[in-house]
């Protein structure tokens, strides 16, 4: 019972255990904010290209790309685990809209609409052909003429907030896209004349992937005329990648081991065909190792930044211990007191670890409560700043993330709190158990500790 | 003397300090009995190691060499268990600076002792009993209307006052007081020691320390303490 009354007594009577639930409070409130913020951008970033990739992709490093792809797709799509396969061509070209004399490089991506939706988040990135996938590539102002879908960045301006300014429908652009045919040996094929395939292709919808780098070079066509441009639809049809979706019951791993499986037996019934040693440039990824250049930077960073906060966690230790330490010496003479009427070392040491608790508890609660109120601020804050100041954390005119990540996690609230109150329990048991190891005497002199 | 009477009792009694390459000799092989509802002053210059001795009397220090027994129990040999009760029930001690403690009111402070050695439930059991006892002390001690007051709010005599009502809170076989009139006035002092004499009378056993041979005088039997010994 004089544990309860003492410890809570010291909780409220001493100033300085003020400063402890405030210094606790301001390093819980910055690592949630912080932790939040990063663990939702990296999430998000992951997700998307989650969304970009598919769950599995079967591609080729080379730009020749790989032929008989008819025979495997048909294996994966009766396999049990595969929910959706598209095949796709994947290439560079030029783009200039039509009529200006100015052309830049853009990554080409060929694919039937409808079957790359079931494989990947196609489908949601688009804008006015979202509801009607397979018409991805009819523009809405003349069905007849060829259509492509162009990354949004490509398409619209952003402007600061990171908004776009749609169009009600497609304005009518063409632009004429050139592509540069290889052969099956890797040289450029001479189609006509010249040694660049050009056509014209209309805009027909946008796609927002959210990626900055996809937003702004990618432009998808149709399958058919992609082929053709590129080079790989003679006799010997040829594409560059398979993006494949699994069931939503089937783990990852094993998925990507049913498709490698199949591969492999694809691999050997097609050994004796002319262009087989295309099949050698193939690899089977999951999405995580697809995309792996441009999510491993995302996470270095995030490693980073945790062993930034790794840090700040042990200053937040180290600032804990000394406000205990400070706390607890000064206090030494009570703990004399209370040995000399009998109390146990362990009697003491609960004491201790019980108001050490109460600061933690009493600290991360507060710090808790200010970074979940200060991230359901934040975009306003943010907000206000850019209105008034012209502050932003990042510029959306060229970073393609819009709000601030602040959707707090049960877990790693959970996680911050749990290590808070271990830091104060740490930081209260040193010195308390110091102080119980000397003999009453000792405590009762002038600090000793 | 028969053996029955000796509350406590000490043989041959060493302690030394070391300080660095030097070793100070405190007491050196001391003998000492105190009976039952005796009043013992020990008396000595300053440095002489009366404290050293009170706290080894009281199990807050361990003698280098020598026993201590208490009621014929070695105190050398009990448990961290035992001890504490010790400290908790046979003994209450008085020091020289209250040590009080300063979040606590009187009242708390007094009552700490009973609180101490008890369970939340245990104490939510005798809680009604214990703080009868207390504000009874207090009464007793002149401090009825100060019972919610906080240490800093009284003056050093209260205070000392407040610390022998928790000295006895629990009904110690052995009261120890190191200096108690130590820091206060020789008026206030008075009457801490009326205060004694009269639990003395009322059959308490203690033993006090002092410089002063005028207040020891007010002790049944005065020990002189010099160079590590008792003086006979
Ligand atoms: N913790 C310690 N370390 C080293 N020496 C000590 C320690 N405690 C006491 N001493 C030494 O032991 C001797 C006796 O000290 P003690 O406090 O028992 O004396 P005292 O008789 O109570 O003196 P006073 O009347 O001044 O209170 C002193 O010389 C003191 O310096
Ligand atoms: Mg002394």
């Amino acid at each position: 019972m004089y544990k309860l009354i003492l410890a809570t007594r010291y909780l409220l009577k001493r100033r300085i255990t003020y400063f402890a639930v405030l210094a606790v409070a301001l390093c819980v409130f910055i690592v949630v904010v912080v932790m939040t913020v990063m663990t939702g951008l990296v999430g998000d970033f992951k997700e998307k290209n989650h969304d970009f990739a598919g769950d599995c992709v079967v591609s080729s490093e080379s730009l020749v790309g790989f032929p008989y792809y008819e025979d495997y797709v048909g294996k994966l799509e009766a396999s049990e685990a595969v929910e959706g396969v598209s095949a796709v061509i994947r290439s560079y070209g030029l783009l200039s809209p039509r009529g200006r004399d100015v052309n830049r490089g853009v990554e080409i991506m060929g694919i039937d609409p409808a079957r790359h939706s079931r494989a990947t988040g196609f489908g949601d990135t688009l804008h006015h052909r979202r509801e009607d996938v397979a018409k991805a590539f009819v523009p809405s102002y003349d069905p007849n003429l060829p259509g492509c879908v162009l990354g949004i960045d490509l398409a619209l301006e952003r402007d600061s907030n990171g908004g776009y300014a749609y169009d009600s429908s497609p304005r009518r652009v063409g632009f004429s896209i050139s592509c540069f045919p290889l052969t099956a040996r890797g040289a450029l094929a001479g189609a006509g004349t010249a040694l660049a395939n050009t056509k014209t292709f209309y805009y027909s919808d946008h796609s927002h992937s959210g990626l900055a780098r996809v937003d702004d070079s990618i432009i998808y066509l149709p399958f058919d005329e992609a082929q053709a441009l590129c080079g790989m639809a003679g006799a010997t049809k040829r594409i560059n990648a398979i993006h494949i979706k699994f069931k939503p019951n089937v783990k990852l791993q094993a998925g990507c081991e049913d498709v490698r499986r199949l591969w492999a037996i694809f691999k050997t019934e097609k050994a004796n065909e002319s262009q087989a040693y295309l099949l050698n440039t193939v690899a089977v990824q999951d999405w995580k190792v697809h995309r792996r250049t441009l999510i491993a930077a995302m996470e270095k960073e995030q490693m980073i930044m945790g062993a930034m906060f790794g840090f700040v966690g042990i200053v937040t230790v180290f600032i804990v211990l000394v406000v205990f330490y400070m706390l607890i010496s000064h206090k030494s003479k009570d703990i004399g007191v209370l040995r000399s009427i009998g109390v146990s070392n362990v009697d003491i040491i609960e004491l201790f670890g019980g108001f050490a608790f109460m600061v933690g508890l009493a600290g991360s609660g507060l710090g808790v409560l200010g970074g979940w109120q200060f991230l359901l601020r934040i975009n306003s804050i943010e907000r206000w700043l850019f209105a008034h100041f012209e502050f932003q954390v990042w510029d959306r005119t060229m970073f393609a993330i819009g709000d601030i990540p602040s959707e707090v996690s049960p877990k790693v609230l959970a996680v911050i709190v749990v290590s808070a109150i271990a830091a104060c329990l740490i930081g209260a048991l040193i010195p308390s158990w110091q102080a119980v190891r000397l003999r009453p005497v000792e405590t009762l002199q002038v600090n000793q500790l | 003397m028969s053996d029955n009477d000796v509350v406590l009792k000490s043989k041959g009694l060493g302690k030394s300090y070391r300080m660095g390459a030097t070793k100070v000799e405190v007491l050196k092989g001391l003998d000492l009995a105190v009976r039952r509802g005796e009043f013992v002053a020990i008396i000595g210059a300053s440095g002489s190691g009366k404290s050293t001795l009170l706290h080894i009397l009281g199990a807050l220090d361990k003698p280098d060499k020598g026993t201590v027994s208490f009621e014929g129990r070695d105190l050398g040999r009990q448990s961290g268990r035992e001890l504490n009760r010790f400290r908790n029930k046979m003994v209450g001690f008085v020091f020289q600076f209250y040590h009080l403690l300063d979040e606590l009111s009187v009242l708390e402070n007094v009552s700490l002792p009973t609180m101490a050695s008890r369970s939340i439930l245990g104490w939510f059991g005798c809680r009604r009993r214990a703080k009868k006892r207390a504000v009874e002390l207090l009464v007793q001690l002149g401090l009825g209307e100060r019972i919610k007051h906080k240490p800093y709010q009284l003056s050093g005599g209260e205070r000392q006052r407040v610390a022998i009502a928790r000295a006895l809170m629990n009904k110690p076989d052995l009261l120890l007081a190191d200096e108690p009139t130590g820091n206060l006035d020789s008026v206030t002092g008075n009457g801490i020691l009326d205060v004694f004499e009269e639990l003395n009378k009322a059959g308490q056993t203690i033993v006090m320390v002092t410089h002063d041979d005028r207040i020891a005088e007010r002790a049944g039997r005065i020990i002189t303490l010099a160079d590590g010994k008792i003086r006979t």
